[in-house]
């Protein structure tokens, strides 16, 4: 692999079956489209709200259309895609069930990798700090954060129960590295879902 | 000179088809380095050549050159005069060989489709079979599209800069004031004035200067003339004349546009050319849904827009999108900033010329 993949991409470029049909939305300069493309000879397809990473995902020569998931995801056929991909753009959608439904309306399956808001250290900044965290994993202050829903683990795990999601895998990272299911919420940093309805 | 016929979309038959082309480049063993690059209105076939009457460089040279996204070291660039114009192709200031005199308002409306169909006719005449690209900026956009609708198994990938799938009631709006100035022209004769060498050069001249108008952005226009007055040879710093001199520098900057325009344009061809602009709408030759036009395709899509252009916005360039993606097409779209509205494709672009470079390349 060219460049070292974000570790909840590299999940889902090692689960994303060779040759199949990906949409990755919030695709960002198209690191993984490109990985997947390089490693697993997937047509990837990109979905991306910045222009200047359009750009260079186009330059790379990746089909990335600049757009915003909120709004045009709606455009897209049903089950055009064997994948749909969110990674860590779920918590910046104005409307995430939306983006969620629309994800596995386009896709047989959607990966969604996402912040965990009750990992330890941003419980702590709260509890101890009574600030908004700014940690490694949420830089930003909050006034120019663009995560504008904050969701956890255990939230999110609620929100595909209730709508009757089926959960086909799930990975829970903290500091880049695997940690266990149990008690995820409060050790993970990241979570990634492989989801299908 | 191709003997034709070419069967019009508005019923009629097109014998001979002359076309103006220039290629630049070779092409290679197996035929599989061609680019076709289709231009706009007023454009021609010189991209990158000096055009022959006004010694300006080619009109695209920016892309298209040496170390350029399209290179003739490596591409067999292909540009060719629309039919309907005036730059060497059928139009109606060339000659009606059934009268032996200019064909002028008999010459048949034409559409984008048919200016496809005729490129079509001078690739099989260059023995070119599939193209690798077919490249466009505005009126050359549509027909980037309309080739793909048109003869998708020859066009491997489609370049749409700064355009649309369709004219808008605006865009129609624009081009009847056009037409209306160059037929209100006494000199404009019914479009018979090519005998007289007196063309109706004061009304043509106003259709440009209308034209000229959307082809810039508001913002471009306050930052470049404002409300800055015209100098004079007693008032350096302008003054206003109190008449209808040309007081504002915006004024006369829009009349040497019209007056150079006439010097190289023909009144009749723009009313041709502008009809044609106004019959496109891809969706409507597709039953309506412009999705329909890229059913099944296997070309790859590239669609640029700018963030000033208003004569065809961006939403326009996403309507396109937004068919290719229901279609399953494979697409790439950008919106690049410019401060120069839709001119903004002729000029100076690093972030067009990185993105087209980029898709070019990335052939599979």
């Amino acid at each position: 692999m060219s460049e070292a993949l974000r570790p909840d991409l590299a999940i889902i470029a090692r689960h994303v079956a060779r040759g199949s049909r990906v949409l990755d939305v919030g695709c960002g300069d198209g690191q993984l489209m490109a990985a997947l493309r390089e490693e697993a000879g997937v047509d990837a397809r990109g979905l991306e709200i910045d222009a200047a990473n359009v750009a260079s995902a186009v330059a790379r020569g990746l089909a990335v259309v600049q757009g915003d998931a909120d709004v045009d995801l709606a455009g897209y056929p049903d089950k055009g895609f064997d994948y749909a991909i969110l990674s860590q753009t779920l918590q910046t959608a104005r409307a995430p069930d939306q983006v969620l439904d629309h994800l596995l309306r386009i896709g047989h399956r959607a990966f969604v990798s996402f912040p965990n808001f009750a990992h330890w250290r941003v419980r702590l900044s709260l509890l101890w700090g009574g600030r908004m965290p700014v940690t490694g994993l949420l830089p930003e202050q909050w006034y120019d954060t663009p995560n504008i829903h904050h969701v956890t683990i255990d939230d999110f795990r609620a929100f595909v129960r209730q709508r009757r999601i089926t959960v086909e895998g799930s990975w829970f990272l903290s500091r880049g590295r695997p940690t266990s299911a149990a008690a995820a919420n409060f050790r993970a940093e990241h979570a990634v879902f492989l989801l299908r309805r | 000179m191709l003997p034709g016929p070419l069967r019009l979309d508005g019923g009629g038959l097109l014998s001979p088809v002359e076309i103006g082309y220039e290629t630049y480049g070779t092409l290679n063993a197996d035929g599989s380095n061609a680019i076709l690059i289709c231009h706009a209105l007023t454009g021609d076939q010189h991209v990158a050549s000096p055009h022959p009457r006004t010694g300006k460089p080619g009109w695209w040279t920016r892309l298209v050159g040496e170390g350029k996204p399209i290179d003739p070291a490596r591409h067999f660039v292909i540009c060719s005069n629309v039919i309907g114009s005036c730059m060497g192709s059928s139009g109606p200031a060339t000659i009606d060989p059934s009268t032996a005199e200019p064909w002028a308002m008999r010459f048949p409306v034409i559409t984008i489709r048919d200016m496809v169909r005729a490129q079509a006719m001078l690739l099989d005449h260059l023995g070119v079979g599939q193209l690798k690209a077919v490249v466009g900026g505005s009126m050359g956009g549509m027909q980037a599209l309309s080739w793909a609708a048109t003869f998708p198994e020859r066009v491997r990938a489609c370049v749409m800069v700064a355009s649309t799938a369709r004219h808008s009631a605006q865009n129609i709006a624009f081009h009847e004031v056009g037409r209306q100035a160059i037929m209100a022209d006494p000199k404009w004769r019914g479009g018979a004035y090519y005998e007289s060498n007196d063309p109706p050069a004061a009304g043509l001249a106003v259709a440009r200067m209308a034209a000229h108008i959307t082809y810039l952005s508001e913002a471009g226009l306050t930052e470049k003339f404002g409300r800055r007055l015209q100098a004079r040879p007693d008032r350096p710093d302008g003054a206003k004349s109190f008449g209808f001199d040309a007081d504002f520098q915006v004024e006369s900057y829009l009349r040497h546009q019209g007056l150079s325009f006439v010097d190289r344009f023909d009144a009749n061809s723009y009313l041709y050319i502008t009809r044609a602009l106004d019959y496109f709408d891809l969706a409507e030759e597709h039953g309506g849904l412009l999705a329909n036009a890229f059913r099944r395709t296997a070309t790859r899509f590239c669609i640029v827009s700018f963030d000033t252009d208003w004569l065809y916005p961006t939403s326009e360039s996403r309507a396109v999108v937004q068919a290719l993606n229901a279609a399953g097409a494979a697409a790439s779209f950008v919106e690049l900033s410019s401060p120069y509205g839709h001119d903004a494709f002729l000029l100076e672009a690093p972030e067009m010329n990185r993105v087209i470079d980029g898709f070019l390349r990335a052939e599979p």
